[in-house]
């Protein structure tokens, strides 16, 4: 599945390839409509989350109330004050970020390691190692949680952090694109530094490493995001409240004895996904370009 | 079994290694050695928690082993094939595939022909294209869990503001995840909203890759934009799309948060997936059982890829 990859990024690389034309050409007007169109869409895309946010600092009765409102007539923080006092979702949102922060860090590290001894590294088995490790890129967590989850609890570790994290550690993903933007840097620069003495080690570490900010960048958020909303292992693994991670707490008090309130459950799901999309927001050029670089989510 | 991969021959040959017979210069041994150490890390913790477990799966499904062995996961029975003879008498089984199938076969068609609708149309606009890429991409960094939650309150029948804007333009929206026919078209629509950014985004960047040239000499030979679309632009983007459906084909497949949250399974198990059959069936601590199911999910993942693979085949 690797193979189609390598597509170009889709970021505005020939802004010039489609022209609207002169104005009262019916090439502008059918642009109108394209607009209007991509305008509805865009709406259909963006208004679960804007009452979401919305509902979130209404009372609950105005919550439940027929017919809805859309802007609340009542403005109140009182669904945040729950999930913050009653129910430790400060707990929750610190766990979820430790996890994914040293996850990130995993496979960043890790991930570049192999990534670049199979890029520009001569050694025997080179080849079996890529192919098994790309041979689980796609192998679902379903398939491997139950005898993972054998595995965590003989070594003691289930509701604990390293239970949480040590599985996802290290990735697929990570190799394959640190891999290929490896690939595309010079060997020169390795023989360069050869030549001066320097050690493998440290023509990695000090040569070739700082050059891959972007493929870095990338892999570290893809990581990030994938970490933060990942739901069946931290689901199987925390057993007790207090290493619950967001999506497992927002989860289970939806299915649970909060099942009903509704303003204080979207208030769960703004703080579950805003941190998320402001992330997203700030770093989202890089985020275009590995979806571009892997199709991989 | 899988860490004998990561230690074997390719080491360099200790001191005491015959040089005579060896070729390899001293920089090659220097760069094997190199290679293995930066490799080493990831390869125990590959070993131990993701290709291990691929096969210790496929192993436990051959056996009774129930929550109540973890301590000794070696001492369990050989069940041989029991475990699958027992899955596919299940009615709830084949329920549950059959609910998955349908989450697939209606899911992915969806969710490409909205992510090429967008990424035409993104493709045929200069102004604004960012903010709409953006726009449409947004769903897919959220956590699917939240985003369950808020469907549900959505398709709420009552206090739901989708049946208030139907009923806004006369139509009596119905119980949408409270009716057993409806229920999982809802899911459906809903992972197809959160998803096609993705896809919209791959088939986006494919568009830019057919070349102008061609699109010109189809038009001046008189073809009109749909003949162009359908005879130029879709056989160029024939291996993205298959990329798209099996990416999007594998991640429907497992469909779990969105029940868990919205439906419970229900109603009357019409919104159950296989992830969901698996998960409940670890929860009842039958390990081995559950190992069976996700194996048959594995392999379903197998074929449907190799399936898609073949039907988007470029015609040679």
């Amino acid at each position: 599945m690797t193979t189609q990859t390598p597509l170009p990024a889709a970021d505005d690389v020939r802004p010039e390839a489609p022209q609207d034309g002169p104005p009262g050409s019916p090439r502008r007007s059918s642009s109108r409509w394209l607009y209007l169109v991509l305008a509805v869409g865009v709406l259909a895309m963006a208004l679960p989350f804007v009452w979401m946010v919305l509902s979130s600092v209404k009372p609950e009765a105005e919550v439940r109330s027929i017919p809805p409102t859309w802007l609340p007539e009542t403005f109140t923080l009182e669904n945040y004050r729950e999930l913050f006092d009653r129910l430790r979702f400060p707990t929750y949102f610190l766990n979820s970020a430790i996890v994914a922060v040293v996850v990130t860090a995993g496979n960043l590290m890790f991930g570049s390691m192999l990534g670049y001894a199979l890029a520009k590294l001569d050694f025997r088995g080179k080849r079996v190692v890529f192919a098994l490790v790309l041979g689980t890129l796609m192998v679902p967590g379903m398939v491997t949680f139950v005898p993972l989850f054998v595995l965590v609890s003989n070594m003691g570790l289930t509701n604990t952090f390293p239970g949480l994290i040590l599985p996802y550690l290290v990735g697929p993903l990570g190799v394959f694109l640190m891999r290929q933007y490896f690939l595309g840097l010079p060997d020169e620069l390795i023989q360069a530094a050869r030549v001066d003495g320097a050690g493998e080690l440290r023509i990695f570490w000090s040569v070739m490493l700082p050059l891959t900010g972007p493929a870095l960048a990338t892999l570290g958020i893809l990581t990030f995001l994938s970490s933060w909303n990942n739901f069946l292992w931290p689901l199987v693994v925390a057993q007790t409240e207090d290493m619950y991670t967001l999506p497992v707490a927002l989860a289970l008090y939806s299915v649970g004895q909060n099942a009903t309130q509704y303003g204080l459950l979207l208030a769960g799901a703004v703080v579950v996904v805003v941190p998320v999309i402001v992330l997203f927001l700030a770093v989202q050029r890089y985020f275009v370009q590995g979806i571009a670089m892997t199709g991989i989510k | 079994m899988t860490t004998a991969t990561s230690a074997p021959a390719s080491r360099p040959t200790p001191a005491g290694g015959s040089p005579a017979g060896r070729r390899r210069t001293l920089l090659q041994r220097r760069q094997a050695r190199t290679a293995w150490l930066l490799a080493l890390p990831f390869l125990l913790l590959f070993a131990a928690f993701t290709a291990g477990p691929v096969f210790a799966s496929l192993l436990m499904s051959f056996t009774d082993m129930r929550s109540t062995d973890v301590r000794s996961p070696f001492a369990v029975d050989f069940a041989a094939f029991d475990n699958y003879t027992a899955l596919f008498q299940d009615a709830l089984f084949r329920k549950v595939a059959v609910n998955t199938a349908i989450f697939v076969l209606v899911g992915v068609p969806l969710t490409m022909v909205l992510a090429l609708a967008a990424a035409v149309g993104l493709n045929n606009i200069t102004r604004l294209r960012a903010f709409f890429r953006l726009g449409y991409y947004l769903p897919v960094v959220t956590s699917i869990v939240a985003v369950s939650v808020v469907w549900r309150f959505l398709l709420q029948p009552d206090t739901g503001p989708v049946n208030q804007l139907l009923g806004a333009v006369g139509i009596g929206g119905p119980d949408w995840l409270g009716d057993p026919s409806l229920a999982l078209p809802s899911l459906i629509v809903m992972a197809a909203w959160r998803n096609l950014g993705t896809l919209m985004v791959i088939f986006l960047a494919g568009l830019q890759t057919v070349p102008r040239e061609l699109l010109e000499a189809a038009e001046v030979d008189g073809a009109g934009r749909w003949q162009r679309f359908r005879h130029v632009t879709l056989p160029l983007l024939r291996p993205t799309l298959l990329f798209g459906a099996v990416i999007t084909g594998i991640g429907y497949l497992q469909f779990f948060e969105e029940p868990f949250v919205m439906t419970n399974g229900g109603p009357l198990n019409a919104t159950r997936s296989v992830s969901f059959y698996i998960y409940d069936q670890f929860s009842f601590g039958n390990y081995g059982y559950a190992a069976a199911a996700s194996y048959v999910l594995f392999v379903a993942i197998v074929v449907l890829t190799a399936i898609q693979f073949r039907a988007l085949r470029p015609k040679a």
